[in-house]
């Protein structure tokens, strides 16, 4: 009781120190011509209150267009990388592991999203097994990529395949943990790739 | 394979054990050279050559003579040289182990040839063998390869291969060397090429080539260099060309998005290409005619894994041919078929590495070759002896050449990255 009963004056002390406050920073104005009265000095409050609550919803404005820019472009970043994600395989197979169909699942919504992108399936093997040999497994890999897409919905025109075998390795060991990275099938944008949108 | 000889050393020996080969006369059958005991290798001696180019003539037929591995090559050295010329002391040679020997005179239109049957102590043939002008050529090395070939049927009964190139790969380009391992060069555009092979004229070449939209065969004739890509079945996967042994078609792998399998089109355009084999879904690549060109020999995944089969040219009548047991998951791949017809040379992963191997058609007798590094896609010499293969015994691949009889391996390339060779056809009427 005591306590709120001291605060009252401390209180109006200090909204008396704010408004002195947001006096001062006011550039000194040219000597009026105009006598000074208690009315136009509340005008010019409320005009500068005005100005600032203005700039402060431009700003909040910007800060959300900002976001929002920011939020679509790292989902068309997502959706760009989920659309070119590499697909791994057992060796001297094309089935799809449940990871390689998962993979493959995120790319779905994207294509739907984007019905003008086109995509090449390159398919690549390790270097073990004949050299000729591999450029048809890379070839069935990447059609068995291909088959997965258009039985989900994907238009079968939108896809291209290529085998590149062994000739090209992303890793260059010679053992398991580079071959593993090696039997893949890689994701190439080849039409409409400049404006991905995001799936909704 | 070779002994040095010195006369001063031979002479001491004169005393010693005879020479190993016995030299005889035989005109019997197509052998019109000479005989020798069962097991041993007659040797020969290569005289010095007089003359500008005598010396290099004389390094390749030595050389040639050699890699045919039929002949022990005795390499003489400035005492026996003194010996070559003049009259020929038939019984000194014999000492040395000499059952022939070698004797070339450079003329103006060529070689003038004479091979002397050191136990008959005779001239047994003489032939003059015309020289392109520009010694040291690829055509003038061609025609010294000749020489050595003919000299080595003069002794043998078998015609040598030392006449003879391979095609193969390196860096993504086509590259063709003479069989001695000289003569190196590039006979297509920088690009990704693969799987090079002969035309059996010698004349034209086939390969594939990775483009944006999949590989294509090309067939470039070497005469000219000009280049034509087969388009008869166009996109996807265009691979592992081979022509026919009458050189009128071309069989290849073609693939789009439901399996690869073999196909046949005219080997210089029109026409559609007709499909031979039906791999429902399955990989059929790296096709070899059988020498008489009713069958083909190929890699099939069929099985579930790669397996060898043979097939009649029109796809019927397949057959497994390297033998496989249930739950076997060996990979056995790449073929080719011997010149003569009676074996079939593969590999076959032996603790996870590539090893070639040769199968009999007659009984399916597997014998395994090579065993040191990876050792892969061999091909056959003309002689039906010979194999070379890409080999990573050196760390890095190269092409090695194997005489499938004695064992005997060299080293053909040296260039990092050589692989998928193909040996060509005698060359005696090459561009």
């Amino acid at each position: 009781m005591t306590g709120k009963t001291r605060l009252v004056p401390v209180v109006v002390l200090g909204l008396a120190a704010l408004a002195a406050c947001g006096k001062k920073p006011q550039p000194a104005p040219a000597p009026a011509p105009a006598p000074e009265n208690a009315d136009s000095i509340a005008r010019e409050q409320a005009r500068r209150d005005s100005i600032a609550r203005a700039e402060e919803a431009r700003r909040d404005s910007l800060a959300r267009a900002q976001a929002e820019a920011d939020k679509a472009r790292a989902a068309r970043e997502a959706a760009m990388k989920a659309l070119t994600q590499v697909v791994y395989f057992e060796f001297d197979s094309d089935a799809l592991t449940d990871e390689a169909k998962g993979t493959l699942d995120s790319k779905i919504p994207v294509l739907n999203a984007n019905p003008d992108v086109k995509i090449r399936i390159a398919g690549h093997t390790d270097e073990r097994g004949s050299d000729e040999y591999n450029l048809a497994l890379g070839q069935r890999r990447a059609a068995s990529a291909k088959r997965y897409l258009t039985q989900h919905g994907v238009a079968d025109a939108r896809i291209d395949v290529i085998s590149y075998g062994e000739e090209h390795p992303a890793a260059t060991g010679h053992d398991e943990s580079a071959w593993s990275q090696n039997r893949r099938d890689e994701f190439e944008i080849t039409a409409g790739g400049d404006n991905i949108q995001a799936p909704q | 394979m070779q002994r040095s000889i010195l006369l001063a050393a031979a002479a001491a020996c004169l005393t010693l054990a005879a020479a190993p080969a016995h030299a005889q006369d035989s005109t019997r059958g197509v052998r019109i050279g000479l005989t020798y005991q069962p097991g041993t290798k007659p040797g020969v001696v290569v005289l010095p050559i007089g003359g500008a180019d005598g010396d290099s003539v004389q390094a390749i037929l030595q050389r040639d003579l050699d890699y045919g591995d039929r002949v022990d090559v005795l390499r003489e050295t400035n005492a026996t040289a003194s010996a070559g010329s003049g009259t020929i002391n038939y019984g000194v040679w014999k000492t040395f182990g000499a059952a022939a020997l070698v004797q070339v005179t450079l003329t103006q239109a060529g070689a003038h040839v004479a091979v002397h049957d050191v136990g008959a102590r005779r001239i047994a043939q003489v032939r003059d063998f015309p020289l392109p002008a520009a010694p040291e050529s690829e055509q003038w090395r061609l025609a010294v390869h000749g020489i050595s070939d003919e000299v080595e049927r003069w002794i043998t009964g078998v015609r040598g291969i030392a006449q003879t190139r391979v095609l193969y790969v390196r860096g993504g380009r086509v590259y063709v060397i003479d069989s001695d391992g000289y003569g190196e060069r590039a006979v297509s555009e920088s690009g990704t090429a693969l799987s090079p092979a002969w035309h059996p004229s010698g004349r034209y070449i086939a390969y594939s080539q990775f483009g944006t939209r999949g590989t294509s065969i090309v067939v470039r004739d070497l005469a000219s260099g000009q280049s034509r890509t087969l388009a008869t079945t166009p996109g996807g996967l265009n691979i592992t060309p081979t022509f026919s042994p009458d050189g009128n078609s071309i069989v290849y792998a073609h693939g789009e998005e439901n399996g690869t399998d073999l196909y046949v089109a005219s080997a210089f355009g029109g026409g559609a290409a007709r499909r031979i084999t039906v791999g429902r879904g399955t990989d059929n690549v790296s096709p070899s005619f059988s020498p008489d060109g009713s069958r083909l020999a190929f890699t099939s995944g069929r099985a579930g894994h790669p397996e060898v089969y043979t097939a009649d040219v029109d796809g019927s009548n397949v057959e497994l041919l390297t033998p496989f047991n249930f739950g076997d998951q060996n990979y056995r791949s790449n073929p080719d078929w011997s010149p003569d017809g009676r074996l079939i040379a593969f590999q076959s992963q032996i603790d996870g590495s590539f090893q070639i191997m040769t199968i009999t058609l007659r009984d399916r007798t597997v014998k395994q070759l090579t065993s040191e590094g990876v050792n892969e896609d061999a091909s056959w010499a003309p002689d039906g002896r010979h194999l070379v293969f890409t080999s990573s015994r050196t760390g890095v691949k190269q092409l090695f050449v194997l005489d499938a009889e004695s064992g005997r391996t060299r080293q053909l390339t040296h260039g990092a990255g050589s692989r998928l060779a193909a040996w060509s056809r005698v060359l005696d009427h090459a561009p």
